[in-house]
């Protein structure tokens, strides 16, 4: 390493930031955790901290895939209108049993995704802009798809799945917590994770050293599509409600953020699996903190942009030299 | 432009050998430039025509007019993503300063017609500036920046109004309401000052030492910091720009709609980025024009218009067919540049 050469304190620096880096926001939420039980009432209450791991699942799920694409050196804008077009496929089939409901919700989403995936992998389409477009016509899908109306959900598996318990954890949060852990296997441990990384560092290279780069991408995208309508059908279980216009609006921001504020940067070629986890959470503490302490939405949603900043700050590439 | 300045010794010095091998592929990779650069127009002139003749509404002066004022709102603030895109950056937090703007504008306009357009303008413009600076300076990804500005002038507008609470109204008769209600010929004036704002954006744009120099930036940045550019500079201005005009057009239509509406511009901003991709500029940045823009604002307008005059379609077929075709557009216009860049 070029460091090595750099005078003792400018190192000692150097192994600051990239302590922060790759530690912050395990101990940001460590912080909030401490705070909250110091000073917030009710707040170690089993209820609550329940209520917020409900909540935040959905964003753990859709940002687990969001941090695959990102790892590839892509975005997916379209994860909330994937979430809104498998809250509106999910109605439609329930007659036919909820595992088919299911599973057609779930291809759904993954069609959007190999869409995305070869605009991106195949046509070579900027990610941005190739699920811009599914972004912006997914959600009118969705809408046309469910006539613009919010359907009541009253099937009982479905319901049950959005509220119940197993082993005293609700199944959402049960979801998010093993996809998380077969996410981070298949990152550390598989073939495909090390090939995902390799492209995102490098493409070009990856290509020459014969990588199959056109199915990784095309996997990777499927499978945030796939997440995201997972999101969408827990989510619509949860809210025993399926409404198209609404679920999933500005979930790609929430996931790009987790995602970011984890440790993962945007320039690809590295995934932290725990750290977007933990990223999801800080995010999901620090609005029920500023929330639970009477500060309104509009500051939550400054000082979520600050964090924003400084862990961007924190985390970006520096320039060799 | 630099390139045909290439092409032309390169085909100096094949003339001799092989005249009529390089004739006619140049034709065609013309004929790509051309469609590349000028394939909005094409298809909104295609659209339009397919309009009148099926609508018989459609093409009525009212129409027009409507397709107009309800787009010019929109231009504007595609003008700024036009100049961010083109110096090779994207600012996503536009819809979030539009809706701000048209918040500050509407509360400033209980003193006069300045300052409901002055106070908008400093705001928003600070907060482009703020963008600009961290982008440039902090070399932060401007993806992420404009994000968690998109973030906080939302939280700011909330903070405004009281969590969306308050709305505040702009006087009945007032100047500033005159400014986005009254009309000229049948066209309202913020149609007029859309169109004024493309002219001089175009000719900054094309003419001035300024404009080239953002080209240069988003063709490579590397190379025009060699070459001595202030491209730091260029970049604030730049967001700064975008900053300006998306709270302009959120103060415009505050006037016209006669209040501070805190729930517009969500979305806004994918909304203008499709415009400058349709109209032909690359999202990589150095290459587009502000007229390309212009056109794809019109042929979104001129979509949404449509399909509201088949009265039996939902509306949610608007954003299917503008998604549909944000894909076509890009997908051909990533094969045309290809062609071109091969040759």
């Amino acid at each position: 390493m070029t460091e090595l050469t750099v005078s003792t304190p400018s190192v000692d620096r150097h192994r600051i930031a990239r302590y922060l880096q790759v530690y912050g926001v395990y101990a940001a939420v460590a912080v909030l955790l401490i705070f909250n039980a110091l000073f917030t009432d009710n707040f170690l209450a089993v209820s609550n901290l329940r209520t917020q791991l409900v909540q935040v699942s959905p964003v753990v799920i859709v940002a687990l895939g969001m941090a695959l694409v990102i790892g590839t050196e892509g975005i997916d804008l379209s994860v909330g209108s994937v979430m809104a077009l498998a809250a509106a496929v999910l109605p439609m089939y329930l007659g036919y049993g909820v595992v088919p409901a299911i599973l057609l919700a779930l291809l759904a989403g993954m069609a959007v995704g190999a869409l995305n995936g070869t605009l991106v992998a195949v046509v070579r389409l900027q990610p941005i802009v190739a699920t811009l477009a599914l972004f912006v016509g997914g959600r009118g899908l969705a809408l046309v798809l469910a006539g613009g109306q919010l359907k009541q959900i009253h099937n009982s598996t479905l319901l049950a799945i959005g509220g119940d318990d197993v082993l005293g954890v609700p199944v959402i949060v049960l979801v998010a917590a093993l996809l998380a852990i077969a996410v981070g296997f298949v990152v550390q441990r598989t073939t495909f994770g090390r090939q995902l990384v390799a492209i995102g560092g490098n493409r070009a290279a990856s290509q020459l050293a014969g990588l199959p780069v056109r199915r990784v991408l095309l996997v990777t995208y499927i499978a945030c599509g796939a997440f995201a309508a997972l999101a969408g059908v827990l989510a619509t279980a949860r809210l025993t409600a399926s409404d198209p216009s609404a679920i999933g609006n500005l979930m790609e921001l929430s996931a790009i953020t987790a995602v970011v504020v984890g440790g993962t940067p945007l320039s690809g070629g590295r995934v932290r699996v725990l750290g977007t986890v933990a990223g999801a959470l800080l995010m999901q503490l620090l609005r029920a903190t500023l929330i639970k302490h009477d500060l309104p939405d509009s500051m939550a949603q400054m000082v979520q942009a600050v964090i924003i900043l400084v862990a961007v700050y924190v985390a970006r590439e520096r320039r060799s030299r | 432009m630099t390139y045909s300045k290439t092409e032309a010794t390169v085909i100096e010095t094949r003339a001799e050998p092989a005249p009529d091998g390089v004739a006619a592929p140049r034709r065609t990779e013309q004929a790509a430039a051309l469609l590349q650069r000028h394939g909005a127009l094409a298809v909104l002139i295609v659209v339009v025509l397919i309009a009148t003749m099926v609508f018989p509404s459609f093409g009525t002066p009212d129409n027009a007019h409507n397709i107009a004022i309800q787009s010019s709102f929109l231009a504007v603030v595609a003008l700024g993503m036009t100049f961010v895109i083109i110096s090779g950056g994207i600012d996503l937090s536009v819809g979030s300063v539009f809706a701000l703007g048209g918040v500050l504008a509407a509360y400033a306009s209980r003193w006069g017609l300045l300052p409901a357009l002055l106070l908008p303008l400093a705001v928003c413009g600070l907060i482009g500036a703020v963008n600009g600076v961290l982008v440039a300076k902090a070399r932060m990804p401007a993806f992420i920046v404009t994000l968690a500005s998109l973030l906080g002038a939302r939280g700011l507008l909330l903070a405004i109004t009281h969590q969306g609470a308050d709305t505040f109204l702009v006087p009945k008769d007032s100047a500033f309401a005159k400014l986005g209600q009254g009309t000229l010929a049948g066209f309202g004036y913020p149609v007029y000052l859309a169109v004024a704002a493309f002219a001089v954006g175009g000719l900054v744009l094309q003419r001035t030492r300024l404009g080239q120099s953002v080209y240069a930036v988003g063709g490579s940045e590397d190379a025009a910091s060699l070459m001595g550019l202030p491209v730091a500079r260029i970049k604030i201005v730049v967001y700064l720009a975008s900053g300006l005009l998306a709270g302009f057009a959120g103060a415009l239509n505050a006037a016209r709609l006669s209040s501070g509406v805190t729930i517009l511009g969500v979305g806004m901003e994918l909304d203008a980025i499709a415009a400058v991709v349709i109209g032909g500029t690359l999202l990589v940045g150095g290459a587009g024009t502000v007229s390309g823009t212009l056109c794809g604002v019109l042929l979104l307008g001129t979509i949404q218009n449509m399909i509201n005059q088949i009265g039996s379609l939902d509306s949610s077929y608007q954003s299917v067919v503008s998604g549909a075709f944000l894909i076509v557009v890009v997908v051909v216009q990533t094969y045309l540049s290809r062609t071109q860049r091969i040759r």
